[in-house]
């Protein structure tokens, strides 16, 4: 009898999470309103779908591509070439089924370049991906008439006859579609988890040569996952054509790639919804933070670092141990350590930014004068004193984040094996 | 499959070679159904590379390997676990990051058809959770169920291993020194165990425990060399002299001063 309350309160829990997961993506226009606002939430869609597709492979099966935006660009090519079909007159489909092209079109190529890519396991299918990727972006420079060449292919989404008033004229009612899509796809890749290729996924990642000797075909598994995965960035990037209305060979580049990988890895690559804060944080970076500084890449490649140093798991790991150890009411302990992190960090990331970006005024705009205005303070980035003062806090700031660091990691062992002990009583004797 | 005029498993002339080293010099064996067989010699003798050519982790150099009278020599290790022999490692080789009932699970899978099946959830699939969870209990690991296989101590890992190795239901099962790096008392435990859960089963096992192996087996095949020099009960074996003088010697006797 427990084992049934227990069944019917997971269930209960997992109507709620999808049901606040629909209510945020219905309700997220209203509240941020502006035209910027729905750009972003359209791109963070998209991007969710593509992160976690990508994140099949990484996290659920080992797979460390680096050439998955293949598979969403290729798809995207291919959607925007369907909607000029669908203009033409010579393709009868509605535009709300253009992603599904898209979709399409990337389960074929994965169909056809991953048989050969996950042929091999490790470093040898990294190897592989990162080839494929730079042969179809060379491709894209080969093939002007498919790639559209330098200035892309470009469509346009409004075409036919208006169904319902829905003409995807306006943003909302694109941004309403990529949600609908986004849902869908992220119900069916949780789903995937829960299967038994799922589950032999996870097995292959985990030790591929016992797989062998329970039956199961590796080879045939990694295949069989990378189709799916592929078949869900093609829709990411066949949303994105429609979006955009125009599909460029950046799609394709290993830049793209490279980013979905450290994007997943960011928000966690060990955790189902990990990549949906990561693609959140993906187009954060690229449409916002890209806005406030020129030094941006920099301070993501810093960040990243610190990531994969400190807390490889990424943020959804940090969150899941902040939880399991609030579960254990020992969370208010760590309050006064975080503000210690928090501020120390703050301190020696000012003096850092500081030296970051006089040095980039430095190199490319030292024409505009001396001065650049920093947190509201004019720093002379010729003045030597500058220099040394924003040294001088970085110093301090990295000397006091240690201290704070070393105490928040003697609290924080004290406290795990405060909830090991409580959760193997029996062990610890 | 079970026919009487074939063996379980069948070596013919089996030869390995690496590089101009002949590991495997011509090994003939042939195993009936339900035997119990301890293979037993020196460090570096060729047990562990028999097992690996028997179960397709290596291919032969020369020979044949047959099971129920099937060639299965050249064939991958998922075909030859598909035909119904599956085997355990001697270096512990688990699923680190899943529960021990997903180990479990992994396990049964192929061998109830869901093959490579992503349209049904797992947690619907009433025969495979069934069967996990039988398994669970044989291998006493009951409360381990939600457990990490990482997490597990030395001895748990060794029972998931066995676990894992009978999960596919295989009439004929190899173990690799099951019961390396275990206790005295833990390997009696763990030895009844295997015997239990093997029961009506084909076995070959790698064994260094005398005492264990002259308790559990019904023939002993003492392999010296990258050859079968001796192939015969543990009585036989015991009294034969060309095995005494090659390798038992003082293992029997050791063996036989704790009461055996």
């Amino acid at each position: 009898m427990t084992s049934n309350n227990k069944t019917s309160t997971i269930n209960v829990g997992r109507w709620v999470t999808w049901g606040l997961f629909a209510l945020v993506l219905a309700v997220a226009p209203l509240v941020f309103t502006s035209g910027l606002g729905l750009t972003v939430l359209s791109q963070m869609g998209i991007a969710i779908i593509a992160c976690l597709s990508y994140n099949m492979l990484l996290g659920q099966g080992g797979m460390l591509s680096f050439g998955h935006a293949v598979y969403t660009g290729l798809g995207a090519f291919l959607a925007i070439h369907a909607l000029n079909a669908v203009s033409s007159g010579a393709l009868p489909l509605p535009v709300s089924a253009i992603p599904l092209v898209g979709g399409l079109a990337g389960m074929g190529f994965a169909a056809l370049l991953g048989y050969v890519t996950t042929r091999k396991a490790g470093t040898t299918f990294a190897m592989i991906t990162m080839g494929m990727g730079e042969l179809v972006f060379a491709m894209s420079l080969m093939i002007p008439e498919f790639f559209g060449g330098e200035g892309g292919v470009s469509g346009n989404r409004v075409i036919g006859k208006a169904f319902l008033g829905i003409t995807y004229g306006p943003p909302i009612q694109v941004y309403y579609l990529i949600a609908v899509y986004t849902f869908i796809a992220v119900v069916l890749m949780f789903a995937f988890t829960r299967t038994p290729l799922g589950r032999m996924l996870n097995a292959v990642r985990d030790n591929p040569e016992r797989v062998e000797f329970v039956g199961y075909n590796t080879q045939r598994v990694r295949y069989t996952a990378f189709i799916i995965a592929g078949f869900f960035a093609g829709i990411s990037g066949g949303l994105g054509a429609l979006n955009f209305e125009i599909v460029t060979a950046e799609v394709v580049h290993a830049a793209r790639s490279g980013a979905y990988l450290l994007f997943t890895f960011l928000g966690g690559a060990t955790f189902f919804f990990g990549p949906i804060i990561g693609a959140i944080l993906m187009v954060l970076a690229f449409v916002l933070f890209s806005e406030f500084t020129k030094a941006w890449l920099l301070y993501l490649g810093l960040i990243f670092l610190f990531m994969v140093m400190y807390a490889p798991g990424g943020f959804a790991s940090l969150i899941m141990m902040n939880l399991r150890v609030a579960a254990f009411g020992k969370l208010r302990q760590l309050w006064s350590s975080y503000l210690a992190l928090a501020v120390t960090g703050l301190v020696a990331l000012v003096g850092a930014a500081a030296m970051v970006e006089m040095t980039y005024h430095l190199q490319l705009s030292s024409s505009e004068g001396p001065d650049i205005q920093f947190m509201g303070v004019t720093l002379n980035t010729t003045g030597l004193n500058n220099w040394l003062g924003a040294a001088a806090i970085l110093a301090v700031g990295l000397v006091l984040f240690e201290i704070a660091r070393r105490r928040f990691a003697r609290e924080w062992e004290e406290i795990q094996a405060f909830i090991e002990k409580k959760m193997n009583p029996e062990d610890a004797q | 499959m079970t026919t009487t005029d074939t063996f379980a498993l069948e070596l013919k002339d089996l030869r390995k070679s690496f590089g101009k080293t002949e590991i495997i010099r011509g090994v003939n064996l042939a195993v009936k159904h339900g035997e119990r067989v301890a293979i037993i010699g020196p460090n570096g003798a060729g047990k562990s590379t028999l097992f690996n050519l028997i179960s397709g982790r290596f291919g032969a150099s020369s020979g044949d390997v047959l099971l129920n009278g099937t060639v299965i020599n050249g064939m991958k290790p998922f075909e030859i676990n598909r035909l119904g022999l599956s085997r355990s490692f001697q270096i512990t080789n688990i699923f680190p990051k899943l529960s021990v009932f997903e180990n479990l699970r992994c396990s049964v899978l192929w061998s109830l058809g869901y093959k490579y099946s992503f349209f049904k959830f797992l947690a619907n699939l009433h025969d495979a959770n069934a069967r996990a969870n039988e398994l669970l209990k044989m291998v006493n690991l009951e409360k381990k169920h939600d457990v990490l296989a990482v997490n597990l101590t030395y001895a748990e890992q060794r029972a998931l291993e066995i676990g894992i190795t009978i999960g596919g239901g295989a009439n004929v099962i190899l173990l690799d020194e099951p019961t390396a790096g275990m206790s005295k008392s833990e390997t009696t435990r763990f030895i009844a165990l295997i015997k239990q859960v093997t029961e009506g089963k084909t076995l070959l096992t790698v064994e260094h425990d005398m005492g264990v192996v002259f308790g559990l087996a019904d023939k002993i095949a003492v392999v010296v060399y990258g050859e079968v020099i001796a192939f015969d009960t543990p009585d036989a074996v015991r009294a034969n002299p060309k095995v005494q003088e090659a390798y038992l010697g003082s293992a029997v006797a050791d063996a036989q001063a704790e009461g055996h």
